[in-house]
């Protein structure tokens, strides 16, 4: 188990360059960790989004941005296989990892969600544990016993999603007797602590606080060294912060994605332009 | 907050609005009046029924007293008229608890598989046949027992067992009991039998509560199907699956027809595993018309009282571990 450990004294200085840090990503050349082909997604006879081709490169944050219902969560959704367990939604087209359909029937989608982690928009903690143990799931899944590297685990994640000092002295408390903020934390502390590849992050900070809203920009931009982060955001200073890429979606559709400083300083489509300027959504 | 400033500030929809004055004096005056009488009606009922029995079985209960009345060894309604509790007590204690015991994990397996694993079509089939299951009158039940279910369990269940003790633990022969057929080890598994649909249905409405979004973080994280039933459905479920559990217990519990039938009907201790027993229900319907003398009449109005008691002990326990053990409150987003 390898554990990248994140120092919070670095944090401020790479906020600063957070802007620079866009161009300089573009100049090496990146292979694309995940991509979708003509992905499509309905309930039932209804779209959710339709024909949507979709890199992402290693080692970069893209940013899905649109207006309320215009089918982010769904597309997200589909890049980790979670419809799989929404009887009436339908995929079609392909998703690529490493340039492997994860649709494929040799796949197993258990092997796809232990490397593609997942935030999602509510906070989820598991109610009948305590936060520690809330943490180390994941890890107790895949059979690791040992109880110095489980306490070493959590108390990184935990740093890492900004929680760690205020649950330090109550870490065998159950999970529900904290904040809805700090669940929210606690859910990115839990996705963190298996070290995925690929990190899904739907709104995660829609319901934090705007220091810890900072922190979890700051540890997108720590992750970011090692893992390909997707991230959903309503917030378009956040997406503008974060992301070296922005896709924007309309109803469904993919209009226009592209590296994040032309599509916030130079969009081609009328659309995005008013939806980030705020015009409507 | 708002209400503050709705209080203060200029008209708007909601405050400008004259609700209708006959409403607002009457609407929640009546609904609550009805709700409270209704409520108190239910629990008088109720009171009214412990009364009866109490004040039926006085006679008994004064003659040895509450708690000898419990712990009287010896029922004898024919030649000294003594009566104690006891033997009743023990043998509903023993088939129902055993009877829970027996059912409960299958009951479970079943009611996970039904919800979690059967596509719908055939976890729709599954739970017609638990509710027919459950909608079987326990007399048709105790027919069926008597004539198929006890004479297959003598013939190939009770008697190579006892045959193997007889030659290998003679000692162990008077716990076996006499392997008639009818008596405590079939009266408690036609009452297993009997509790699953609860325990089932109980089940599945426990597990079917449990929110997607719980199993979506459990599947998040890597899990296959049934570590995100261990480590996020069940530990939701847990207080409504207990309770149902705990529920199922009262009815075996209180079940009278089916263990009259099959329980073989002995009012002396000891009772044997495959030998006959009683148990308080079935003591009741049993002598009842036959009870001639008034403190055998009062004795078994008494075991009436006894029995409400611990129905009322058991669906209490249910309700308190639901709500002890539930996940919710508002505590949870
Ligand atoms: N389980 C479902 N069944 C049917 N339709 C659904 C389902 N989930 C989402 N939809 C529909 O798909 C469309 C896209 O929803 P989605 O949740 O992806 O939107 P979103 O972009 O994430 O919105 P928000 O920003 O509000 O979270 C919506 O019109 C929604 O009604
Ligand atoms: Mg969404």
């Amino acid at each position: 188990m390898e554990i990248n450990i994140m120092k919070s004294k670095d944090l401020p200085e790479e906020t600063l360059k957070t802007v620079h840090s866009n161009t300089e990503n573009q100049k090496t050349v990146m292979k694309n960790r995940m991509e979708t082909k003509n992905l499509t997604v309905k309930y039932g006879s209804i779209y959710g989004v339709k024909n949507i081709s979709l890199p992402f490169q290693d080692k970069t944050v893209t940013a899905l941005i649109g207006p309320s219902g215009c089918g982010k969560t769904t597309y997200l959704r589909a890049l980790n296989r979670m419809h799989d367990l929404t009887r009436e939604a339908k995929i079609e087209g392909e998703v690529l990892l490493d340039n492997k359909n994860i649709y494929d029937e040799d796949i197993n989608p258990v092997t796809i969600r232990r490397k593609i982690g997942m935030v999602f928009q509510k906070p989820t903690p598991f109610p009948t544990m305590s936060i520690y143990d809330n943490v180390v799931a994941g890890l107790k899944l895949v059979g690791i016993r040992n109880r110095s590297l489980l306490d070493e685990v959590c108390e990184k994640a935990l740093k890492q999603a900004a929680l760690f000092d205020e649950v330090k002295d109550r870490l065998k408390t159950p999970a529900v007797s904290i904040s809805g903020g700090q669940q929210q934390r606690l859910s990115i502390a839990r996705a963190l602590a298996v070290e995925p590849e690929v990190l899904l992050m739907d709104e995660p900070t829609s319901s934090l606080d705007p220091q810890a809203t900072l922190r979890i920009e700051e540890l997108i931009h720590v992750l970011k060294k090692d893992i390909t982060i997707i991230i959903i955001t309503h917030n378009m200073q956040q997406a503008a912060r974060v992301s070296d890429k922005t896709a924007f979606f309309y109803v469904g559709d993919l209009i226009e994605a592209g590296d994040t400083n032309t599509i916030f300083t130079n969009p081609k489509e009328k659309q995005t332009e008013d939806y980030i300027t705020g015009r409507f959504g | 907050m708002e209400s503050d400033s709705a209080g203060g500030g200029a008209p708007t929809i909601l405050n400008g609005r004259k609700p209708n004055i006959l409403y607002l004096w009457l609407g929640d005056k009546i609904f609550t009046a009805v709700v409270v009488i209704l409520g108190a009606s239910i629990i008088m009922l109720a009171l009214g029924m412990a009364w009866v029995l109490f004040d039926e079985g006085s006679l008994s209960l004064r003659e040895y007293g509450f708690i000898n009345f419990i712990k009287g060894k010896t029922w004898d309604p024919a030649v000294q008229l003594v009566f104690g509790a006891w033997p009743f007590i023990f043998g509903t204690v023993i088939t129902s608890s055993m009877a829970l015991l027996i059912a409960f994990f299958p009951a479970l397996a079943v009611a996970i598989f039904s919800a979690e694993y059967a596509p719908p079509w055939l976890s729709g089939i599954i739970d017609n046949l638990v509710q027919l299951i459950a909608a079987i009158p326990s007399v048709v039940i105790g027919i069926w027992g008597i004539f198929v279910l006890a004479p297959w369990l003598r013939d190939t269940v009770y008697m190579p067992i006892y045959l193997w003790t007889e030659l290998n633990q003679p000692g162990l022969l008077p716990i076996l009991g006499n392997p008639i057929g009818y008596g405590m080890a079939t009266a408690t598994i036609v009452l297993a039998l009997m509790i699953v649909p609860y325990t089932t249905a109980l089940a599945k409405d426990a597990i079917k509560a449990v929110p997607k979004d719980q199993r979506e973080a459990s599947w998040a994280l890597g899990s296959t199907r049934w570590e995100v039933i261990r480590m996020a459905v069940l530990p939701y479920a847990r207080g409504g699956i207990t309770a149902g559990a705990i529920l199922s217990l009262g009815r075996a519990i209180g079940e009278t027809m089916a263990v009259a039938m099959l329980i073989g009907n002995k009012n002396t201790l000891p009772f044997s595993i495959f030998g006959a027993g009683a148990t308080m229900p079935s003591v009741i319907v049993n002598e009842f018309r036959e009870a001639v003398e008034s403190l055998h009449l009062s004795s078994l109005m008494a075991i009436g009282f006894v029995l409400f008691i611990i129905a009322l002990i058991v669906n209490l326990t249910a309700a308190y571990i639901n709500r002890k053990l539930s996940i919710g409150g508002g505590q949870i987003l």
